[in-house]
């Protein structure tokens, strides 16, 4: 590593001092003069035909200042994904039709939050009640219920992607092997809750405060389904508590409800979600039917590889048609075969609208993935560290699904938890202990370090970043990148203050204010360090130069001889010979008549896929009880590559929430439905893992130097999740000889197969 | 709905607010008292992330009627710490990388400070035990369990990383 001054060092986060006294605002802290609460009125029905609406009691009830309905709109559609009309098909309140229990319908502004609740129960709405689908299978039949009248047969997405020949490489392969697998339907559960504060001025301005992820597309899809101008559309991202891609559609229906009643009001308006909102209606991950076909050769080369996926999509398409290409292009992380085919079909059902969450169609295919590739092993005879090693992406290859693999610390992730681990002698030796039974399991992945294409039509960099410099030597960052407790915040600083020699506390960050801050995708796609930081990191060297210029003209030196260090710009070699500096910039204001000292980067993602790839190693260590199907999970040991962590400590952070989460969906996170109800909308109820749950963590860094990302460095935050699923089901066959391929792996369904395992000629042993 | 005048002994000063009678602490701290580093995250007491120190117990103020905590002397994350100075846990969850969107994090804290109190050294097992009522869905709680165990001893050192 090289000799960095804040770069690569474990920083506490710029934020944490304010965030552990509560002094950090988010949306739902902010208040203004004369502010409403707002409520969102919902279906209670899965599918049905609005006939009627009257809102004139719930008007009349005092305290009430607006109510609105899709009538009081201009019934635009909308969609994240805008780059196509036909991913569009969302009005932000019902027009004509609901199409999911949650659906919004309604909405009031009043002066209390009893009255507002009382208003909701007065909005009197007849409904014509439509038959409704709720399996992605049904929903398929011809005789189902269309949703839409755009998607015969309710197919929202469809993708299909083919390299090479299958057919010809099944041929070529010793071991065909075919498994199908199913996760479930989980949510992030992040622990804010949704809010927006909605505002106008006089001349017809809004300004938005909302939990969002991402803020030019909340900007671009009001502006669309209001009818204004979106530069007269002001989006401010105040503290954001967590999102993990349930924050990242763009425009939730609480964003434009906010803006419409506060403008019908003429009040600012505020609506929090309550956390059954955000559990019976709020966005989740996709239930995935995952049929896989690998043909491997005797020494376990992958030849081949086949997948059908059926994605439930829910009511609307959501980030669901992106989900259908990822879950395909993801299994072509982190190995590397010639022949692959993918079909992908996203259905549409009348289900709460399924989007992106943490890994984005990665988890999904890369349990089917691993457990596949787990299987294949104990076929052949071989370790399964052996066939990652030998399958493994390495740096210079082209996955089959087109991602260019500039830079992989693959194999010595896997080498290096396999020997720490002392995985071989673990896998094979029969650990057993009473009731109890031990082992432990390999998970692989790799991520992009951001998606290479905007979401919607727009001339924009995917990322810019302005900085201007301060008399005091203060250096303020402007960027619309959105820290939403990942820690972009301090990481971009960091990249500044070590650009220009300066130290965290004298960079001054605003993240994001779309009237202030310039254009950025958002957070989502692991995109934020490899973009936002290149910006930041071209904005910063921009203004190094222009300082540099001034200072050499006062030094009498060249340039390219002076280094900036410790808030001092000197001579490479004569330390004495220097300036401040904050003497610097009113040097430069000194030469410019007085103009400040400002710079702006920005990047966009050389490839179109993405810049550049993660990659990791987990193996986890587990106990599984024999008599009650309990499994815990006792240690998970990862070797991860995403180059040279800009800050350790943070990274470290993003793999250990992964792995509670990805523990969390392996072992128990279900949201159950019935008939469309989600029946167990609570974290309770959910059952997000608990402190109490969490494994020994250890974690090794395998740095390296990326090529594309700032200062070598690349993706952690979602690729981290991936490897955690097959792990634990792989190490849960070491343990018991059980091979699970439904998520969540739950007691009840283990101790279904332990007892199929032990009478096997028992059928249903339910 | 008639209000009804009490009085709310919060972080050390006593204050005369007009309430509901089923105003929650947690609305009453928040909306009366502009105390918003208390949060609301689930409202039912199954998260945690509104925990206040009620007579120096750890309580849920979601559940919590404010008219019940008239009389009781409550702490609130504004009130761990006076002035610049913060208490050793919310220095140690800084210092640990413990906090990531803080949403959970003043919770968290309170439920720490409340067992570090009770107990001198808690092994792993009862840190987590403490905080088990507490969600947290950005860190895993790994780097919260070792910043409340480096405070409880005091010590300020980080964990020693490999690689």
């Amino acid at each position: 590593m090289k000799n960095y001054q804040v770069i690569g060092k474990r920083l506490p986060r710029i934020d944490a001092r304010d965030k552990v006294r509560g002094r950090a605002l988010y949306t739902d802290d902010l208040q203004l003069p004369g502010m409403l609460c707002g409520m969102v009125l919902r279906s209670h029905l899965p599918h049905a035909r609005i006939l009627r609406m009257d809102t004139s009691r719930a008007m009349g009830l005092p305290g009430v200042k607006a109510v609105v309905t899709g009538e009081d709109t201009l019934k635009r559609k909308y969609g994240v994904i805008s780059r196509s009309s036909k991913y569009m098909d969302e009005f932000p309140l019902a027009v004509d039709k609901v199409r999911f229990i949650g659906d919004e319908v309604a909405a009031v502004a009043a002066t209390d939050p009893d009255v507002a609740m009382e208003a909701l129960e007065l909005i009197e709405v007849d409904y014509e009640e439509l038959p409704a689908v709720f399996g992605a299978e049904e929903a398929q039949k011809p005789d189902a219920p269309q949703i839409h009248d755009h998607a015969p047969g309710n197919i929202s997405r469809e993708f299909h992607m083919t390299q090479g020949d299958v057919e010809k490489g099944f041929q070529e392969s010793d071991l065909v092997r075919e498994d199908t697998f199913t996760t479930q339907s989980a949510i992030h559960a992040y622990l804010e809750p949704h809010a927006a504060l909605a505002t106008w001025d006089l001349k017809g301005n809004l300004t938005l405060y909302t939990s969002t992820q991402t803020p030019y597309y909340v900007q671009q899809h009001l502006a669309l389904t209001l009818g204004v101008n979106p530069d007269a559309v002001r989006v401010i991202k105040p503290f954001v508590g967590g999102g993990f891609g349930g924050k990242s559609d763009g425009m939730a229906a609480l964003d434009f409800c906010a803006a419409l009643l506060s403008k019908e009001a003429g009040r600012p308006v505020k609506i929090v979600y309550s956390r059954d909102e955000e559990f019976a209606a709020g966005r989740r991950k996709h239930p995935v039917t995952i049929t896989m076909k690998t043909g491997v050769k005797r020494d376990g080369t992958i030849v081949a590889r086949q997948c059908k996926a059926i994605l439930d999509g829910g009511a609307y398409c959501s980030l669901g048609p992106l989900t259908t290409v990822l879950v395909g292009t993801f299994q072509t992380l982190p190995y590397r075969f010639e022949h692959f085919q993918y079909d992908g079909y996203r259905v549409y059902t009348n289900k709460p609208p399924c989007g992106a969450m943490r890994g984005h169609g990665g988890p999904q295919a890369h349990f089917a993935q691993d457990v596949q590739m787990d299987i294949i092993a104990e076929e052949l005879g071989i370790d399964a560290v052996e066939m990652a090693m030998k399958n493994g992406l390495r740096t210079g290859d082209r996955s089959a699904a087109g991602f260019n693999i500039i830079s992989s610390g693959f194999l010595e992730c896997v080498e290096k938890v396999s020997a720490e681990t002392g995985f071989k002698e673990k896998s094979q030796s029969k650990r057993t202990g009473g009731k109890k039974a031990y082992g432990i399991g390999l998970g692989c992945g790799g991520f992009p370090s951001g998606a290479g294409f905007y979401f919607s039509k727009t001339t924009a960099a995917h990322s810019s970043v302005i900085i201007k410099a301060g008399e005091g030597g203060g250096i303020s960052v402007l960027t619309g990148a959105s820290d939403i407790g990942q820690g972009s915040d301090s990481v971009i600083s960091q990249i500044v203050a070590e650009v220009l020699g300066l130290r965290l506390e004298d960079i001054h960050i605003t993240s994001a204010d779309t009237e202030i801050t310039p254009p950025d995708m958002g957070t989502y796609s692991s995109r934020v360090t490899v973009a936002a930081g290149n910006a930041a990191l071209k904005a910063a060297l921009e203004a190094k130069k222009v300082i540099f210029q001034v200072v050499a003209q006062k030094l009498e030196a060249n340039p390219a001889d002076l280094v900036a260090k410790d808030r001092e710009i000197f001579v490479k070699g004569s330390p004495e010979i220097c300036v401040s500096f904050a003497e610097a910039i009113n040097l430069y204001q000194t030469m410019h008549q007085g103009a400040p000292l400002v710079a702006r980067g920005s990047y966009s993602s050389p490839d179109k896929l993405s810049p550049t790839y993660s990659f990791g190693a987990y193996v986890a260590e587990v106990e599984l009880d024999l008599r009650t199907g309990e499994v815990t999970v006792l240690k998970v040991t990862v070797g991860h590559d995403c180059g040279q962590p800009l800050n350790p400590m943070s990274v470290e952070g993003q793999i250990e929430g992964c792995i509670a989460m990805g523990m969390g969906y392996t072992l128990q996170e279900n949201l159950v439905s019935e008939e469309g109800q989600t029946l167990n909308p609570s974290l309770l109820g959910y059952r997000p893992p608990t402190a109490g749950q969490v494994p020994e963590i250890v974690i090794y860094h395998i740095i390296g130097e990326d090529p594309e990302g700032p200062f070598g460095a690349k993706e952690t935050g979602e690729g981290s999740l991936d490897p955690v699923a097959p792990a634990i089901a792989n190490a849960i066959y070491n343990a018991a000889g059980v091979r699970m391929k439904d998520l969540p792996i739950t007691p009840e369904r283990l101790v279904r197969e332990l007892k199929k395992k032990e009478r096997p000629h028992e059928k249903n042993a339910h | 709905m008639k209000k009804t005048l009490i009085e709310l002994n919060v972080n050390g000063e006593v204050h005369e607010i007009a309430i509901k009678p089923n105003d929650t602490l947690l609305e009453a701290l928040r909306e009366k008292l502009n105390l918003i580093g208390t949060k609301e995250a689930c409202s039912v007491g199954e998260c945690g992330a509104c925990t206040v120190l009620m007579n120096g117990r750890p309580v849920l103020s979601c559940l919590a009627l404010a008219i019940d905590a008239a009389g009781a002397k409550i702490i609130t994350i504004e009130g761990l710490s006076g002035g610049e100075t913060l208490d050793l846990v919310q220095e140690s969850f800084i210092e640990h990388g413990a906090v990531q969107c803080g949403f959970c994090t003043p919770g968290m804290i309170l439920t720490a400070r409340e067992l570090l109190e009770r107990k001198e050294g808690p092994s792993l097992e009862e840190i987590r035990e403490a905080i088990s009522g507490n969600f947290c869905r950005c860190t895993g709680y790994t780097k919260i369990i070792e910043a409340i165990q480096a405070a409880s001893t005091g010590q300020g050192s980080r964990r020693k990383v490999q690689g």
